[in-house]
């Protein structure tokens, strides 16, 4: 039922262009989260959606309906905030049962929705405890609740994780992922925490400077990244600049790197001599001692090793001076030492070129 | 010089007997300075209370007097919350242009000493220059609902003061919540914020009420033959103090001891009663909630508040200067300025007055400062902290006249050889030190001890710590705590009145004008009080050029 589709969506604050002409659908029962750099936009969409503030123009539909002239308590969601913004002077019960109070229910039919979100949460204990008195988590969970309470079949969460801890907020991720799939709801959530939206989402928009970069599965976003910022922002790649030299019969693009190296990788439309931005992960990379010369092998030198329990992590120095980041698991293979010298090879099948950005590499990659 | 100064100062700082000996001091002359004297005054003179008790008429005088002033107070600290939260609410909330001004406008009955405003009250509402003339006769002559008016104008401004700064700070996040959930904005305002804001409107409660029950200037100008405990006070020393001194006494320690009791009182139940106090929120009734929300609701909400403003309270603050414009072309301003006759009283009280401003500011800023870190940081442990901070309090919420006599009785029974001057600067001192305390104890609290512990790790001595973080944090709520003793201390009458007859401040002056102890035409008062406004509107426009737009809390909540 609530599908939201927003059309041409553009707000600002004063100069600044918070969301700038962004078009978007979120289907029915879809958990769907926007991701970007803090600035993005993300929140400011989140809360027009929301109607808590007003677009500059374009639609917001909420299950086909026009909402733009809607305020927020008509527009049947649930919100929950950063800062849980949990009522300071009502207690955790009457927090929870603050929506059906105020939509008019009667105090039977209040109470028994405050059980029925509660038991949804798993928070039985500590009901009479005011906000302050409640630890992260547990007004993590009060927030969720109250924002249930309400009815809503839409759930809109703002960086509604952010404040917790580490250990809690990966637990408690999938919880919430579980239960909106099994009440049926369509979730909108709004994160910086890319590792949090590909556990937690089936679709993803990610966002940058007011504007939707790209939308697709976890998936399409880290294997097809379309840009060199998602390719960046989503898990981690390393980027080696050149500049294209052909194509191949298999239509792939030959490229050379500075000081020579010859690579091969896929996409085409590229013209001749175009500059442009090899990306690969360093996952995907085959680091091994006695590789032989050939297309997409490079050598440099280990320069620095940090072991990171499952995997090991080697920044490589390449003979053309740039660096590049490899990761291994540390339970196969031979480990090398610092100051070894290397080769690496990048597997055809894993790379991506992207044209080199107009305002340089370094910009492209800022998450500011 | 001053750096090695600075730094033997900083090294002192961090020993912990010296930052002891700041404390304490300070300690020990809040409680021998301020509490203890206007407290335990009239215990001294106990006994004359004998000669008021066999005169049962005067008794009861004394008391529907003082039962009137706490009616007045209570009331009119009521109707002032009703008036000035929707009027914070248009200010801190609303978008046009025009707000930054109405907000100054909103200062001025703050700003302007009591007296002269209560002459123009006096002149719009009951002479025949003002309103009046549009009905042929007095629309309200001199009496209780004058008084009422002028307690309501001046105690006004504080609250809208203390609850625009509440809703600045207030997080609009709750709001947005409650709105998500369902909530219609009236709907929102009333089971969310307003509870969430309670303890602003308790604080702007008490300030109100402090402010009306202390006021004794203008009370008199405007009361007629009505009585308050304080213009009971001073009617009292007028009709006897030279004809049946032990009466006088006994009617003033009788007058002043219920006073002082009874305003601690309720000052102490509001504080703890206070907060236990539930808005009636269980029910909520969608529809006709939904219907004041609308637009239309807001706009003739902000319409009448802005027409009671501008009609009740600004337009009648302001009436006197009409009248002090009329003078102007005549002799009475060449008098005035020339200092001929009456008027060279005039300059010399306003000097009067205007020093012992300077001089209980600064001595204020000295004595006050360690006492608002001590209540700000907890110093002295959370509990005693607490009721420390309850105590300061307390020269706030006493009639300063009442106040006045107690401490008067004090000083000149343990020392009678002070001079009347030092009297003065002991009284008012009383007064305003909970002004300057209270603000600078909530700037600092709004210091992160982050930032302090920050600096400490950095190297910086407790001293060198209040120097580069505190001070330059707090230095604009230093400077509005120090303006509004300067304010208060020129604006005050009761307590001036209280412990001398030989020294005449300009409220004290300005009173005997209308009262006509000093033979004054109508166009000398109205020109003496138009100067004072003219100076106060300097001290307002000098206050908000310099602390600017952004440092709005003038009052502490």
């Amino acid at each position: 039922m609530p599908e939201v589709r927003v059309v041409n969506l553009t707000k600002k604050f004063g100069k600044i262009t918070a969301v700038e002409n962004v078009s978007l659908t979120i289907h029915d029962k879809e958990y769907f989260s926007l991701l970007g750099p803090s600035g993005c936009g993300k929140t400011t969409l989140l809360r027009l959606i929301a109607g808590l503030i007003q677009p500059d123009s374009g639609e917001i539909y909420i299950g086909n309906k026009l909402v733009n002239d809607v305020p927020p308590e008509d527009r049947d969601i649930g919100f929950v905030f950063q800062t849980f913004a949990l009522f300071p002077h009502l207690t955790a019960w009457d927090n929870v049962t603050y929506g059906p109070k105020v939509k008019g229910f009667d105090m039977k039919e209040a109470t028994t929705i405050g059980h029925e979100v509660l038991e949804m949460v798993k928070l039985h204990e500590r009901l009479d405890a005011y906000p302050n008195e409640l630890s992260g988590g547990m007004m993590q969970r009060v927030a969720v609740a109250r924002a249930l309470a309400a009815g809503a079949q839409l759930l809109l969460m703002d960086e509604a994780l952010g404040q917790l801890d580490a250990k809690v907020r990966s637990e408690i991720r999938y919880e919430i992922r579980r239960m909106a799939k099994d009440l049926k709801l369509t979730g909108i959530h709004v994160t910086h925490d890319q590792s949090e939206a590909m556990a937690i989402s089936d679709r993803i928009a990610v966002m940058r400077k007011g504007r939707i970069i790209q939308i697709g599965t976890p998936q399409e976003l880290y294997m097809k990244p379309e840009s060199i910022f998602v390719a960046h922002f989503i898990g981690e790649s390393n980027f080696l600049e050149g500049y294209v030299q052909g194509k191949n019969s298999d239509g792939n693009v030959l490229i050379e790197l500075r000081e020579g190296a010859k690579m091969e990788a896929l996409n085409g439309a590229f013209s001749k001599s175009q500059n442009v931005v090899l990306s690969i992960r360093p996952e995907t990379l085959i680091v091994e001692k006695g590789l032989q010369d050939g297309p997409n092998v490079v050598s440099g030198t280990v320069e620095r090793i940090t072991f990171e329990g499952s995997s090991i992590r080697y920044e490589i120095r390449l003979d053309n001076e740039e660096m590049i980041v490899a990761i291994k698991s540390s339970l196969s293979g031979e480990w090398l030492n610092v100051g070894e010298r290397t080769k690496v090879f990048m597997p055809v099948e894993f790379t991506h070129v992207f044209p080199y950005p107009e305002t340089g590499l370094k910009d492209e990659l800022s998450v500011a | 010089m001053t750096e090695k100064l600075t730094k033997t100062l900083d090294k002192l700082s961090s020993r912990k007997a010296i930052k002891y000996a700041v404390y304490s001091a300070a300690v020990i002359i809040f409680f021998a300075l301020i509490l203890i004297p206007p407290l335990a005054g009239i215990f001294i003179k106990w006994d004359s209370i004998q000669y008021i008790l066999n005169q049962p008429p005067l008794v009861n005088r004394a008391l529907s007097a003082i039962q009137n002033s706490f009616i007045i107070a209570l009331t009119v600290a009521a109707l002032d919350l009703l008036a000035g939260v929707p009027m914070a609410w248009l200010i801190a909330r609303g978008k046009s242009r025009w707000l930054g001004v109405i907000d100054t406008l909103a200062d001025i009955p703050f700003i302007i000493p009591t007296t002269a405003l209560g002459y123009s009250l006096l002149l719009f509402w009951s002479k025949p220059g003002g309103v009046s003339s549009l009905f042929g006769s007095s629309l309200i002559s001199p009496g209780w609902l004058l008084v009422m008016l002028l307690h309501f104008t001046f105690s006004f401004p504080v609250v809208v003061r203390v609850m625009v700064g509440a809703l600045l700070d207030y997080k609009m996040e709750y709001e947005r919540a409650s709105r998500t959930l369902g909530a219609a904005p009236f709907t929102a305002v009333r089971t969310v914020t307003f509870p969430v804001l309670k303890p602003a409107m308790i604080s702007a409660y008490i300030l109100a009420f402090a402010r009306s029950i202390s006021e004794t200037g203008a009370t008199i100008i405007v009361a007629g033959v009505f009585e308050n405990g304080s213009v009971f006070i001073q009617n009292i020393k007028n009709q006897y103090s030279t004809s049946d001194p032990a009466l006088y006494n006994g009617a003033v320690v009788f007058g002043s001891f219920l006073l002082i009791i009874i305003s601690i009182a309720i000052f102490v139940a509001i504080h703890f009663l206070g907060p236990k106090l539930r808005l009636p929120l269980r029910r909520v009734r969608p529809v006709a909630e939904r219907k004041l929300s609308y637009k239309k609701a807001e706009k003739s909400r902000n319409t009448i508040i802005l027409a009671v403003f501008l009609a009740l309270i600004l337009l009648p603050s302001l009436f006197v200067a009409l009248s002090a414009f009329q003078a102007i072309p005549t002799p009475t301003f060449t008098n005035a300025i020339t200092a001929k006759g009456i008027w060279s009283g005039y300059w010399q009280s306003l000097l009067i007055s205007y020093a012992l401003g300077a001089v209980v500011t600064v001595i204020n800023i000295v004595i006050g400062l360690p006492t608002a870190i001590i209540i700000a940081r907890k110093k002295a442990g959370k509990f005693m902290s607490s009721i420390f901070d309850l105590l300061v309090n307390i020269p706030l919420v006493v009639p300063s006249i009442a106040l006045g006599v107690s401490l008067g009785i004090f000083w000149k029974a343990n020392f009678a050889s002070l001079p009347d001057f030092a009297l003065l600067v002991l009284a008012h001192l009383a007064i305003t030190y909970p002004y300057f305390v209270r603000s600078m104890s909530a700037a600092v609290e709004r210091i992160s001890p982050d930032m302090e512990e920050a600096a400490r790790t950095l190297g910086a001595k407790p001293l060198g710590v209040f120097r580069t973080i505190v001070f330059p944090l707090t230095k604009y709520s230093m400077l509005s705590g120090a303006i509004m003793v300067f304010t208060r201390s020129v604006s005050e009458t009761g307590a001036t009145l209280a412990v001398t007859s030989k020294l005449q401040t300009a409220p004290v002056l300005l009173v005997n004008w209308i009262k006509g102890v000093v033979q004054a035409s109508p166009l000398d008062i109205a020109l003496a009080s138009g100067f004072l406004v003219l100076f106060s509107f300097i001290i307002l426009l000098v206050l908000r050029l310099v602390v600017g737009r952004e440092e709005k809390v003038l009052l502490p909540s």
